[in-house]
């Protein structure tokens, strides 16, 4: 099980997390993916002073994040950890 | 120094600051005794009592309360015996404003026959008179006053009396609702709240060591109290306090407007449960209409359990102008989401302890609610929100909803529903006349303050409540 968590604190929701968290879901579920990623809501990792939004994956922080760049997150940093 | 409605407020706020002062330095056990030598000091000349001793007296019982305060008395708001001044409970008293007319007006209004006439000026029987003030509203000249001590006045539930003629203030715990009324009332500050910054002081420090994330959840009413700074920098200024994260109570608000619309529309009738003060006063006085209301749990504890389902390391401090807020958290249903509540009053204390100058600081955003869920810091925008959700919903249900600013209209409005004699199917329930903003832990009660609020909810990024909440919540 990946833990996926995204940041919606004041500040990474202002730069958009909701649209991030959407792009985030529709792609888990079109990667049918939905019962090895537990995918949550976090209130602030820390790293607010970056462009995108963050994201944690485990343990593992990633700065930056927007809808266009998640499917790329997706496949470095989280396809890698799941069962094939 | 910061700028209170009353020197009561500035009193309380000058204490919890040398209270949260030694014990952030872990010197408290040291320094309690000569506190109340810091607040009235040698050679000084009393500024609020007879003498400096009787200051000092009423200074270390505020102490008291500012550590927790009797921990045998389940109530949050509490007497101070010494600072009670026993005002006389004058009653129905003409004043020398009565000009002994030929009229009469006030003794044909006394159906109890109470006025009788001395050297052409009204006299009371005080024997017979039972207070029901006719005779006051026949006098042309406004000669009759109903006198009554400032706490029994502001309660206007009955919970507060005396047990006779020069006692001191005595609190029905059970009736009481704890709104706080009375405490910010009373005229000479002889009732007081629990405190729990001490608890808060610990949340910071576990904070800063790294074992706990510390959240503080900060109500929409913050809006209306910090002139003369940002918002934005209000937040910052929580931040250095030694918290992990600030959040919008709001957010939670929008969460329970969600829910609260769908309960109203399976249910048919309901009340609010967002004021634990009302929520108090329907379980001990309207105990029949228990059923009514809502299911949902109040803004603070929705977003402090949401946060606490999402990082296992989160503690929990919701801080607002509430005194009631302080009684809800050891609720069973709120305890295991809420670890702390302060008000503001205790804010600005623990920011002047650490001498966090807010004007100086840089800014932090606050945003995550939609500008229903702030609103609900005034009275009839919890209605409002209720309304539109679902309209959000598609939901076709009728709202007959009836907003209650204070509990004298709550009492009003719950009369008619236990009588059956309301068609209204929805009850908001503000214990505080004007809702949140007007709470007694407000730093300043002003005529703008709604507008305040309702100028915060607009600048809110998410328009609508579904915006705000279709990631947190399971939508239909």
């Amino acid at each position: 099980m990946v833990t996926l968590s995204i940041c919606v604190g004041s500040s990474c929701h202002l730069k958009g997390s909701y649209d991030v968290i959407e792009a985030m879901r529709k792609l888990i579920k079109e990667k049918g993916a939905q019962d090895q990623i537990d995918l949550k809501a976090a209130f602030c990792l820390g790293k607010c002073a970056f462009d995108g939004v963050s994201i944690k994956v485990n343990d593992k922080i990633i700065t930056g994040v927007t809808p266009e760049k998640v499917p790329a997150v997706y496949e470095e940093e989280i396809a890698p950890l799941l069962d094939k | 120094m910061p700028k209170f409605d009353t020197q009561v407020q500035e009193l309380k706020y000058r204490i919890l600051k040398e209270v949260a002062k030694s014990y952030d330095r872990g010197t408290l056990e040291e320094d309690i005794d000569q506190i109340p030598y810091v607040i009235t000091p040698h050679g000084a000349k009393p500024t609020f009592r007879c003498c400096v001793y009787h200051e000092r007296e009423i200074v270390k019982e505020r102490v008291k309360l500012a550590m927790g305060g009797d921990k045998k008395n389940p109530n949050i708001v509490e007497v101070i015996p010494s600072a009670c001044d026993q005002c006389p409970f004058g009653g129905i008293t003409v004043t020398d404003a009565c000009r002994g007319c030929l009229a009469h007006r006030c003794a044909q209004a006394c159906r109890l026959n109470c006025i009788t006439f001395e050297n052409l000026r009204a006299k009371i029987n005080k024997d017979k008179c039972v207070n029901c003030g006719q005779c006051a509203k026949a006098c042309p000249f406004g000669a009759i006053s109903n006198l009554k001590r400032p706490c029994e006045a502001a309660c206007k539930i009955g919970a507060i009396s005396h047990r006779s003629e020069g006692s001191t203030a005595q609190i029905d715990e059970e009736k009481c609702t704890r709104c706080g009324a009375c405490s910010y009332s009373c005229p000479f500050g002889a009732i007081m709240d629990k405190s729990y910054i001490l608890e808060c002081i610990d949340l910071m420090k576990a904070n800063e060591k790294g074992e706990i994330n510390a959240y503080m959840i900060v109500a929409p009413s913050v809006s209306s109290q910090f002139h003369g700074v940002r918002l934005t920098q209000v937040i910052t200024g929580m931040k250095k306090l030694g918290f992990h994260s600030v959040v919008e109570a709001a957010l939670g608000a929008d969460m329970v407007s969600y829910y609260e619309s769908k309960e109203l529309s399976e249910k048919g009738k309901l009340t609010s449960s967002c004021c634990p003060a009302f929520v108090r006063y329907v379980e001990t006085s309207f105990p029949t209409l228990k059923q009514y209301v809502s299911h949902n749990l109040s803004p603070m504890a929705m977003i402090a359990r949401y946060i606490k389902e999402n990082d296992p390391k989160a503690k929990t401090c919701f801080v607002g102008p509430c005194i009631a807020k302080k009684m809800e958290m050891f609720r069973e249903d709120s305890a295991p989401y809420v670890d702390c509540v302060i008000t503001f009053e205790e804010l600005q204390a623990l920011l002047d302890m650490r001498e966090i100058k807010l004007a100086e600081l840089e800014d932090s955003p606050l945003d995550n609610a939609s500008y229903y869920g702030r609103i609900f810091a005034r009275c009839g925008g919890l209605s409002e929100a209720v309304q539109e959700a679902l309209k959000e919903r598609n939901d076709p249900f009728v709202v007959k909803g009836v907003s209650c600013s204070g509990l004298e209209e709550c009492k009003r409005a719950l009369t008619m529903m236990k009588n059956g004699r309301s068609d209204a199917n929805f009850i908001e329930g503000m214990a505080c006349v004007g809702g949140c903003i007007g709470g007694p832990c407000c730093l300043t009660h002003e005529v703008r303050d709604a507008a305040d609020v309702d100028k915060y909810g607009r600048e809110s990024k998410e328009k609508t409540i579904v915006d705000a909440v279709k990631n947190l919540v399971p939508l239909e």
